[in-house]
């Protein structure tokens, strides 16, 4: 067994020194009923890697990559080319095999790096203060309406119609537990979201207003109308973000008055995964409210002999300080994908991101342009940054879909698929587009787009 | 007494007069190997980028509703050389378990495989969408059904969710199984009982699940007192949340009875499965009457720690609970083809309690834990919890002659041998010892934890560490803890050798600086 490095002969010599006969000595606090005699039946023995690797090879095989054909899925999660040289820093032995920094002595690079990744966190969210990660942008978001709720002593929240619907799931799931009360609503399909309505919804007991920008269906604009709704009421503003990249090319959410801004970081260093490990991103604009912040901090201070060195810092908030009183129980955070972003984005520094975010925007005008050419299909947004709605003329998404999926082009989310129930949604589809689609790819999703409609009833 | 390593090789020490460094200032400050990082805003330049991307066409027209960013956001680049020279340099101030011994209890520092990496990045698994169509993700979703059965098998029990992103956010998705089912049956109880040596997760999730949570004591054996346990039952307490192995590191013996004694009262038992990997393939918790139990997939199925995530919590949940776990989850239909039930096909699943994360779980550690399951086998595994077990012993009965042990008398430990600080000389801490221990080149074991004993220190060797390595760490053990018993007021100081002396957290905490300014 290649990962076990005793021998028998160890494992003797041990035992003698134990003064155990057998290793089942050592368990003899088990209940005789609960102890198993032998190795665990229904399931196989050792293997070795290569038999392990033609397992998952094959069952790697039986699925679709979205890199192998035109490719426009996103609704929270982007297809961005990572460079080469992320995935070899954070394959690094000594960032991949380390522990959370607990000995700061001997973890200044994790810890430097969480520095870092904060300060770029939080100059991108035009925030204060950025903590070290969540697990990801809809954990994120309940922490952040859990935050407003501490910070207001109110306990309702106001969710946006176009925040990504599994979001509000996560909110509505914690709210139940803690007692807090969400008001939901589903997306009007307007070509701009409606935020006079959305302010409307804001009254005295109000903690939070959460917005997503860019929206669920790609929509973008300016929240600072809702900020100061929010604040006159006493609330916050929380701003949701599914996609950094955007933020190359659009105002931040600080900017624009939010008080907590949240996102998922997955668009850079980390890419898909089927959906995790995720990146949460969390910052607050103010840091007067720092210490009410969710999950783990890294400070800036000095070590015995003066030298600048950096620790985690305010752990007071956490559960293994505070336990039932915590903030928060979360314990860790999603380190490794935070060095993977703070990699991505030091090596695209902000010229980089500004064109990043140029070239995702230029493709998806390119892309909308071609498809709103498609007998039967309308482009929904005014504005948006690389990804858009396509109304599909009574058609169902979710069958074009996979129709489309078919014919060998993963052509977008349906909005079927996120809303199912909701019938005036069940004619939209959600399309993502990237610095890694091709004019070519543009141009075959337009035509099995077309194919597709009419061929479905 | 053993030799630091087996060829009987010691490196030689220059000493200088003050005893401390072993040269002269260097105009650097770098010490050779030992390289000085400044931080990226001190190297960065705001035009340079390390990526190579079309120049902006500033004509082109954009469709971003007025709201172009217009003001510097301050982010600056590296060029590709610099960057991996960047990250490279500060890899080289952390200790991983690649360099080292890193015996940090009750977090399970073992060997991570780099078959598993090489599994993980697979383009099958790595490029593919969440919300792909699932026709075109069946091996993604098989592997989810097939890790699920695993761990499934590996506990005894029959549901499990896979979901959870983390260990504290499995045991939220246990607490709000538990609440979810005492709801549908209209019980409003109110009071979670946590044993006071536990993580101090179990609290914060009980809090947060809205529940009162009360302390429940340990006997002086280091378990929990079951007949206090028994005294507190009633129709008001909704759980318990129970360590098992504990963290004291050893087996709750009286489990079974604990267990019937809550569910005689209407009440349901959640197991924290942290040290899981102590009891792999050896026990089944089903089999002692658990309702719900996250496994850190990053423990016990040596997924990477990553200095501190991503980790991976699945939950699994007796008959009573299953139908209370959160969307979505994965399903085989008659005709073999996976599928998921997601909110469209809830009713499929009866009265789930919601959902916990926008996606499916952590598929990079799904397939990291099945790539390590699959190379271990069952009898792999149940090896592996019996190297874990018999290297912690070998720890405990080779200090207990100089170091407090307070449970050692009353038989083995499990996975991690507990120590405490009774007999250092006055003044000397069990965190000079860890500081001390840097200096010898290992990771310190978890210290001031569990708090059920003073000066705590939980030394967790894991199963992937050799005689040789286990025997040299006892050395450099007992030589830092002979110098605390002595009152070496050296140890004080301690480290002397890391890329950084002790640091100033009050300072840190008093005056926060959390992001770079300039």
């Amino acid at each position: 067994m290649r990962y076990l490095p005793l021998t028998d002969t160890d494992r003797q010599a041990m035992l003698a020194k134990i003064g155990a006969a057998t290793v089942d000595d050592l368990f003899v606090d088990v209940p005789e009923v609960a102890r198993l005699d032998g190795p665990i039946h229904d399931l196989p023995m050792h293997a070795s890697e290569m038999s392990v690797e033609r397992h998952m090879k094959a069952l790697a095989a039986k699925n679709l990559v979205a890199g192998d054909v035109p490719f426009f899925l996103g609704a929270g999660a982007y297809r961005h080319h990572v460079p080469a040289s992320v995935d070899t820093i954070i394959q690094r032995g000594e960032f991949l095999t380390a522990y959370t920094p607990y000995q700061p002595e001997i973890a200044q690079g994790t810890l430097q790096v969480l520095f870092e990744f904060q300060t770029q966190v939080a100059r991108l969210y035009g925030c204060a203060v950025a903590n070290a990660s969540l697990y990801d942008g809809s954990t994120a978001c309940w922490e952040a309406v859990a935050m407003a709720t501490r910070v207001t002593k109110r306990s309702r929240a106001v969710l946006s119609g176009a925040l990504h619907p599994h979001y509000a799931q996560v909110v509505k799931t914690m709210a139940h537990f803690t007692g807090d009360t969400i008001a939901d609503a589903q997306p009007a399909i307007t070509a701009e979201p409606d935020l006079e309505g959305l302010m409307a919804r804001i009254d005295e007991d109000t903690a939070c207003v959460v917005v997503q920008y860019p929206d669920i269906l790609g929509r973008i604009s300016d929240l600072t109308p809702v900020a100061e709704a929010a604040h006159a009421k006493g609330a916050l503003l929380v701003v949701v973000n599914t996609e950094p990249v955007a933020l190359g090319a659009i105002r931040s959410p600080g900017e624009m008055g939010a008080d907590i801004v949240v996102g998922e970081g997955q668009s850079l260093g980390v890419g898909l995964n089927f959906g995790g490990p995720y990146l949460g991103l969390f910052a607050v604009r103010d840091p007067k409210h720092v210490r009410q912040m969710p999950g783990r901090l890294c400070g800036e201070t000095t070590d015995a002999e003066g030298k600048r060195g950096f620790v985690l810092t305010l752990s007071t908030r956490e559960q293994h300080i505070r336990r039932e009183k915590a903030t928060s129980n979360i314990c860790t955070n999603s380190g490794l994908c935070a060095l993977a972003f703070t990699a991505h984005m030091t090596l695209l520094g902000e010229k980089g991101l500004r064109r990043l975010a140029a070239e995702n925007h230029r493709l998806a005008c390119l892309a909308a342009d071609r498809l709103a050419k498609v007998p039967g299909v309308e482009v929904l947004n005014t504005a948006f940054f690389n990804e858009f709605t396509l109304m599909l003329g009574g058609k169902p998404a979710r069958e074009i879909v996979r129709d489309m999926a078919d014919r060998g082009v993963l052509g977008g989310v349906s909005l079927g698929r996120l809303y199912p129930g909701v019938e005036a949604l069940e004619h939209a589809l959600l399309v993502a587009v990237t610095e890694t689609t091709t004019e070519e790819d543009i141009e075959r999703l337009a035509q099995e787009l077309e194919a597709s409609i009419k061929e479905t009833v | 007494m053993n030799a630091p390593n087996q060829s009987g090789w010691k490196p030689a020490m220059i000493v200088s007069e003050d005893g401390m460094h072993n040269g002269p200032a260097t105009t650097t400050g770098n010490r050779a190997l030992m390289l000085e990082e400044p931080l990226l805003f001190e190297i960065g330049r705001l035009d340079v980028t390390g990526v190579d991307l079309p120049d902006i066409d500033t004509s082109a027209p954009t469709r971003l509703g007025g709201l172009a960013r217009s003001e510097a956001i301050g982010l600056v680049g590296l060029t590709e050389p610099e960057a991996v020279r960047h990250y490279t340099r500060l890899s080289r101030q952390n200790y991983g378990i690649d360099l080292g011994f890193f015996p940090l209890g009750s977090c399970t520092m073992k060997h991570n495989p780099r078959l598993n990496e090489k599994m993980a990045r697979l383009p099958g698994f790595a490029d593919i969408h969440p919300l792909a169509p699932q026709s075109t993700v069946q091996g993604a979703l098989e592997v989810v059904h097939q890790l699920g059965h695993w761990l499934c098998t590996l506990t005894g029990m029959p549901a499990v969710a896979m979901s959870p992103k983390a260990g504290a956010h499995g045991e939220l998705c246990g607490i709000l199984a538990i609440r979810a089912a005492h709801e549908a049956r209209g019980d409003a109880r109110e009071v979670v009982l946590v044993p006071e040596s536990a993580h101090g997760t179990n609290p914060a999730t009980a809090a947060f699940a809205n529940y009162r949570v009360e302390d429940i004591p340990a006997t002086p054996e280091g378990r929990v007192d079951v007949a206090a346990l028994k005294a507190r039952l009633g129709p008001d307490v909704a759980a318990v949340m129970i360590t098992n192995p504990n963290t004291c590191g050893l087996f709750e013996k009286d489990f079974r009875e604990i267990a019937d004694a809550v569910h005689a009262v209407g009440g349901y038992v959640y197991c924290d499965g942290a040290n899981f990997n102590a009891i792999v393939g050896k026990v089944r918790p089903g089999d002692l009457g658990v309702d719900a139990m996250h496994i850190n997939l990053h423990k016990t199925f040596s997924t990477p720690h990553g200095g501190g995530g991503p980790g991976s919590g699945p939950v699994v949940l007796s008959e009573a609970l299953a139908p209370y776990a959160p969307l979505p989850f994965v399903r085989k239909d008659t005709d073999g083809a996976f599928y998921l039930v997601e909110e469209e096909n809830r009713e499929e699943r009866g009265p789930t309690f919601g959902r916990m994360t926008a996606f499916h779980g952590q598929m990079g550690m799904f397939t990291r834990a099945l790539t390590y399951m699959l190379s271990h086998g069952a009898d792999g595994l149940k090896q592996v919890a019996e190297d874990a077990v018999l290297n912690a012993n070998y720890i405990l009965r080779s200090m207990e002659d100089i170091l407090h042990a307070p449970f050692a008398a009353s038989g083995p430990c499990m996975h991690e041998a507990l120590f405490g600080d009774k007999d250092f000389t006055e003044g000397l801490t069990t965190l000079d010892v860890a500081k001390g221990l840097i200096d010898e080149g290992y990771h310190p074991m978890t210290v001031y934890f569990p708090l059920v004993v003073h000066g705590a220190m939980l030394v967790e060797p894991t199963e992937t560490e050799s005689k040789a390595a286990i025997d040299q760490f006892i050395t450099a053990f007992r030589a830092v803890v002979e110098r605390a018993l002595a009152g070496d007021e050296a140890l004080k100081a301690a480290p002397y050798y890391a890329p950084r002396r002790r640091l100033d957290e009050t300072g840190a905490a008093r005056k926060p600086k959390l992001a770079y300014e300039g």
